[in-house]
């Protein structure tokens, strides 16, 4: 059987033409305004409470529309932004090193390989600015210079400072930015927040996005929720790997019913792998701890030169080290991008000179920077990473070398979205890690908070503006057939996962996908072992449904029936990532193909077939989804070869 | 490592609850705390046996959402470190564990160890925030900041919301939670207009949730994951007396 | 935002209540110590500096009026700072309906685990003292204008159990002090972490010297150097 069809090509009709730098401004003036008075009339269903959700859910209540918010958590102050510990990019230029909205444009473009649009990488850089400011006004403690300025360091390989950052915890800073603005809003009645609600279904009227339907996770009431758009802003995917940074709730379910329901998914196969989390210490572990990317600037990776060296690491000599990052790519050493250095961590371990417990692990050392520096300099630095260190693994890192390993951390795909951030479903708009937006094949460090509070705050209550105001819809409620056939698919869904009552856990099962995900779909990928997972995956998610074992009811607080749930729709998004890995025959950013590699084991773009977003279009269960190209013009910035040698 | 645990199960808000036994064999000391439950619960569940509910999301000491008595010390014996980030090293083979809920009349029990913290997210619904409407921001470099406010407004904003501070404290006071956002804002220029309504309006919004009055006794501070210190009450205090004593019409932001 | 009830009925209200209360309290027993040191300087010196206490204020004011005057502030003292107490006690008590299980042992202060008992067995001591020392209903010689010979009676070597209830109440007292010292400056708006160690040192060493100060008078008489 095929695995996909092709369709018709898509485009996006909504960025203007015109100078690149006009578009957004372009874009503004021509939307459709709606009236004040009518705001209030208005609803519009939020998902999601992080940066893109939160700071979305607040502007819309300020500028009027009623609004009605869930996250799946007991506080929207839970999203999983709150963990984002670098920083953010914004094109200030406050250090008068260079920077611009062309250069953050231009980093963007080429730092996602040539695999985003152009317009809305642009509009992202221009809107950066004023978050900085927006965020400043709300009272997000930024770290600040001794004349009271705000500090900016460089990131993730960049060569300007225009990174903000609130020591190591810049996501929750700004979370709880976003977040009190909400709840400013939730106090003045203007936001309904139900927390501990779970989206489980989008309802379509007339062929657009009209409501959702919920359950409620402390007693297990299903309703469905009717409002004149629909907003996801539900996060990533990286959970499919079972084990990712993500949190544990993390789940691609919102997305994926909305998906099913009709909105194309698009670059499922982007994800990036963050080389510098703590390796897995057992069959335990439930999730990957990311330590800072900073830790790079002065910690050296390094294996031994010969496999199965047991020794311990203090007492290998210098020249039995193998400090490859160094050696392969002496100009920029330890700090190549986060695609590279997880790859070549890879290659090391699988060539057997992996170090730890599992052998899926290198060291990071400090030694050299403790001697240069003194430890009383690395405490100031890294203190706070090096006590979380120690905490998990039990080790102390200024004594015996840091072992780190690459994990899944954000997913570039998502699902389809125009210049307005419209599905394509009209009514149903998509925000944040949730769409496939603006890093195409590989997001650069700080520009994901970044691209959740442009979204959030100053792009989506603009666009959908200009949809709303092409209303007034139909007044539907809940009673309307459509709505109340998405109710009972949700019910019909729960009673089936409940009635298999097997003998096996969901956990298993989860973490079973994972490893072969890892394994196939991971940081290198080939034709023969994604046909192997495609069909390891079918195979499990028919065993899932044969032997799954869910305790309990679906009438009360039942996070086993939560995690089921997630965990089919994690099986059918499996293997689409799967498909859309194996027909983008090239490697691109966070998609590498042992197929596609320079002769020195670089990834190889190919412009000429593959300069396309892919966009997969349901069809039904089992059958093949169709592919719709977007195909991406650089008309601004020009695709070259990345090169860090 | 082999443990007996000792952990409340309730089956909803209107179930008495109960102490439930159950013992954990060859637990690894490279195990987070919420492994080791999560060992525990895969066993249950195929048992046909009703999982112990308990909240978590990033695991990585960050979210605030998971929140365990353990042993009767809120997020367990190692200071400055969440339920999640707790490791079973910290523990001895053989020891037997109580695991119990938060427990405040103002934190009432859904299920097991799972608890409604809604009153932390009123508290700031109350005023724990700037207006600042989205696009009504002047250039962030308009209003410099002295670094030592700035830093410590920081220390003071690393609060998570995950309750330990109630759930320690004799009085089951959230004082803690509600001085930390306080003191945040009340260090900056940009927190000043509403520097004394704010105060009020955080104040009765705690008090009415149920929760207890602070009395110094500094349990909170030691048991926070992220050393929220206790001075940051004294600054709650100063600024209520200063708003409710000036008369209405003095109050600043009034 | 609208106020919901009076300022002073919050639990920040209370506290400062409390504050305020326990400095006046405070200040009078620094009084009293001072005056209790006086029993030194001998029985005459003694006698005449407690009829000197009941005319504090002659001329201005007739008779012992200065006396019951501070006696109503002390009253009003002693009832306020009770009656937040308890409020705040009984809040406290609804905060946590349901106890733990297990039952830790302190984390934070010892003294202020023991603010609540250690006052009412302060009170307790109070209302013996007033029958002991001021009424003499309970003590042994009870004379009026002579309460050098009743001190002297009081804690004389066979009545060693006064001895002891004294002292475990000036014990008591001290602990209470030394939370209590510190938490009113922290109620009323002690905010610097430099300002609280200091204030923490004060309580400490004014509660010792307290201790100090009202032992000394039992334990002189107990060991004979006052007779």
């Amino acid at each position: 059987m095929e695995l996909f069809t092709e369709g018709d090509p898509i485009a996006d009709t909504k960025a203007p033409a015109g100078p690149i730098e006009k578009r957004w401004e372009t874009r503004r003036f021509e939307a459709k305004l709606v009236n004040p008075a009518n705001r209030r009339k208005m609803t519009v269903i939020v998902v999601g409470t992080g940066l893109a959700g939160g700071s979305a859910a607040a502007t819309l209540a300020e500028q009027g529309y009623h609004v009605k918010s869930y996250c799946y958590q007991d506080s929207p102050r839970r999203a999983h932004s709150i963990a984002a510990q670098g920083g953010i990019n914004a094109a200030k230029n406050y250090r008068n090193d260079g920077d611009s909205v062309h250069r953050l444009f231009y980093d963007t473009v080429k730092g996602g390989d040539f695999r985003s649009r152009e317009s809305n990488v642009h509009r992202l850089a221009e809107v950066s600015v004023n978050i900085i400011d927006q965020c400043v006004a709300q009272g997000v403690p930024f770290a600040r210079e001794y004349g009271g300025l705000l500090d900016t360091r460089s990131f993730g390989g960049a060569q300007v400072q225009r990174t903000f950052y609130a020591r190591g915890q810049t996501g929750q800073q700004l979370l709880l930015g976003a977040y009190q603005a909400l709840e400013r809003q939730i106090g003045l009645g203007n936001v309904e927040m139900n927390a501990r609600h779970e989206m489980l279904e989008l309802v379509i009227v007339d062929g657009k996005a009209r409501g959702i339907v919920v359950r409620d996770l402390v007693t297990g009431e299903i309703s469905t929720e009717m409002a004149d758009a629909v907003v996801l802003a539900s996060g990533g995917y990286g959970n499919v790997f079972y084990l990712s940074t993500n949190a544990k709730g993390c789940n691609v379910t919102a997305t994926w019913r909305a998906h099913r329901k009709g909105a194309y998914f698009a670059n499922p196969c982007y994800t990036q792998i963050h080389p510098t989390c703590i390796p897995v210490s057992g069959d335990h572990q439930s999730k990957l701890t990311l330590m800072s990317e900073s830790l790079r600037n002065d910690g050296r990776v390094w294996v031994p030169k010969n496999k199965g060296d047991d020794r311990n690491p203090r007492d290998i000599p210098e020249d039995e080290r193998d400090y490859y990052l160094e050696r392969i790519y002496p100009s920029f050493g330890n700090l190549v991008p986060r695609d590279i250095a997880s790859r070549a961590a890879k290659n090391v371990c699988d060539e057997g000179r992996g170090v730890g417990p599992t052998k899926l692990g290198v060291y990071l050392d400090f030694a050299d920077a403790i001697d240069r520096l003194g430890r009383k300099a690395i405490e100031a630095k890294y203190g706070n990473l090096f006590e979380m260190y120690e905490r998990i693994t039990g080790e102390d890192p200024y004594e015996v070398p840091m072992r780190i390993y690459p994990a899944v951390h954000y997913t570039m795909g998502g699902l389809w979205v125009d210049y307005d951030l419209q599905s394509s479903i009209p009514g149903l708009f998509v925000i944040g890690e949730a769409n496939f937006s603006d890093h195409g094949a590989n997001r650069l460090g700080a520009s994901a908070l970044m691209q959740g509070l442009a979204d959030g705050y100053f792009v989506l209550p603009t666009t959908i503006a200009n949809y709303l105001a092409s209303g007034p819809l139909d007044k539907v409620d809940a009673s309307h057939p459509a709505a109340v056939e998405a109710r009972t698919d949700v019910e019909d869904r729960i009673q089936r996962l409940l009635a298999v009552n097997g003998d096996r856990t969901v956990d298993s099962f989860h973490r079973e996908l994972g490893q072969i995900m890892w394994e196939h779909c991971g940081m290198e990928r080939s034709e023969a072992g994604l046909r192997k997972a495609i069909g390891e995956i079918r195979d499990l998610r028919d065993a899932f449904w044969q032997r799954v074992k869910v305790s309990g009811t679906g009438e009360e607080l039942n996070q086993s029936l939560e995690k089921a749930g997630r965990v089919a729709d994690f099986f059918e998004l499996a293997e689409l990532m799967c498909i859309d890995a194996l027909h983008r025959e090239e490697s691109c950013g966070g998609h590498f193909r042992a197929e596609h590699q320079t002769p020195d084991g670089e990834a190889q773009r190919d412009d000429e077939k593959f300069a396309y977003v892919a966009a997969w279009e349901f069809t039904a269960t089992g059958e093949p989804s169709v592919l719709h190209k977007e195909d991406l013009k650089f008309e601004y910035v020009h695709p070259t070869q990345r090169s860090y040698k | 490592m082999n443990l007996t645990l000792r952990i409340w199960r309730q089956k909803g808000p209107e179930d008495k609850g109960r102490m439930v036994t159950y013992p954990v064999n060859d637990v690894s000391p490279d195990m987070s705390f919420l492994e080791m439950l999560d060992v525990l619960n895969e066993r249950l569940i195929l048992d046909g046996e009703d999982p112990v509910a308990f909240d978590h999301d990033c695991r990585e000491g960050i979210c605030g959402m998971c929140g365990l008595m353990i042993n009767g010390d809120a997020h367990g014996p190692q200071r400055g470190t969440t339920a999640c980030q707790l490791h079973m090293r910290q523990f001895t083979d053989g020891e037997t564990i109580d695991i119990e809920p938060w427990r405040a009349s103002a934190f009432p029990v859904i299920k097991d160890l799972v608890v409604n913290r809604g009153a932390f997210d009123k508290i700031i619904a109350a005023g724990g925030y700037i207006t600042a409407p989205t696009g009504s921001a002047p250039e962030a470099h308009s209003t410099p900041v002295a670094k030592a406010n700035a830093d410590a407004a920081f220390e003071s904003a690393a609060c998570i919301g995950c309750g330990a501070c109630v759930a320690a404290c004799p009085n089951g006071s959230g004082m803690l939670f509600t001085a930390a956002k306080l003191t945040q804002l009340s260090l900056l220029p940009q927190g000043q207009p509403e520097r004394y309504t704010r105060v009020i309006g955080m104040v009765d919004a705690h008090d009415e949730a149920g929760f207890g009055g602070c009395t110094n006794a500094g349990e909170c501070t030691v048991v926070c994951p992220k050393g929220i210190p206790l001075n940051t009450i004294g600054r709650l205090n100063r600024d209520y007396l200063a708003a409710t004593t000036k008369g209405a019409g003095n109050t600043p932001g009034s | 935002m609208t106020k919901t009830r009076s300022p002073i009925r919050s639990n920040v209200g209370l506290k400062a209540v409390m504050a305020v209360t326990g400095i006046l309290l405070v200040l009078f027993l620094i009084a009293h110590m001072l005056g209790n040191l006086k029993v030194f300087t001998g029985e005459t010196s003694f006698d005449h500096y407690a009829h000197w206490l009941r005319d504090i204020g002659k001329p201005l004011l007739p008779g012992v009026w200065f006396l019951w005057i501070l006696r109503t502030v002390l009253v009003v003292a002693v009832v306020a700072h009770i009656w937040a107490a308890t409020v705040l006690a009984l809040r406290a008590r609804a905060a946590r309906p349901v106890k733990y299980a297990h039952r830790k042992k302190v984390r934070g202060s010892y003294a202020a685990r023991t603010m609540r008992w250690g006052g009412v067995i302060i009170l307790l001591f109070v209302i013996y003292h007033l029958l002991d020392l001021t009424t003499g209903t309970l003590n042994p010689v009870g004379t009026e204008g002579k309460p050098y010979g009743n001190v002297v009676a009081d804690f004389a070597p066979e009545r060693w159990y006064v001895t002891l209830f004294y002292t475990l109440a000036i014990v008591t007292l001290g602990f209470h002090l030394r939370h209590g010292a510190f938490s009113a400056f922290r109620s009323l708006g002690q905010q610097t972490p430099r300002g609280e160690r200091r204030a923490r040192n004060a309580a400490l060493v004014f509660a010792v010297v307290l201790c100090a100060g009202y032992l000394v008078v039992p334990f002189a008489v107990l060991t004979g150097l006052v007779s």
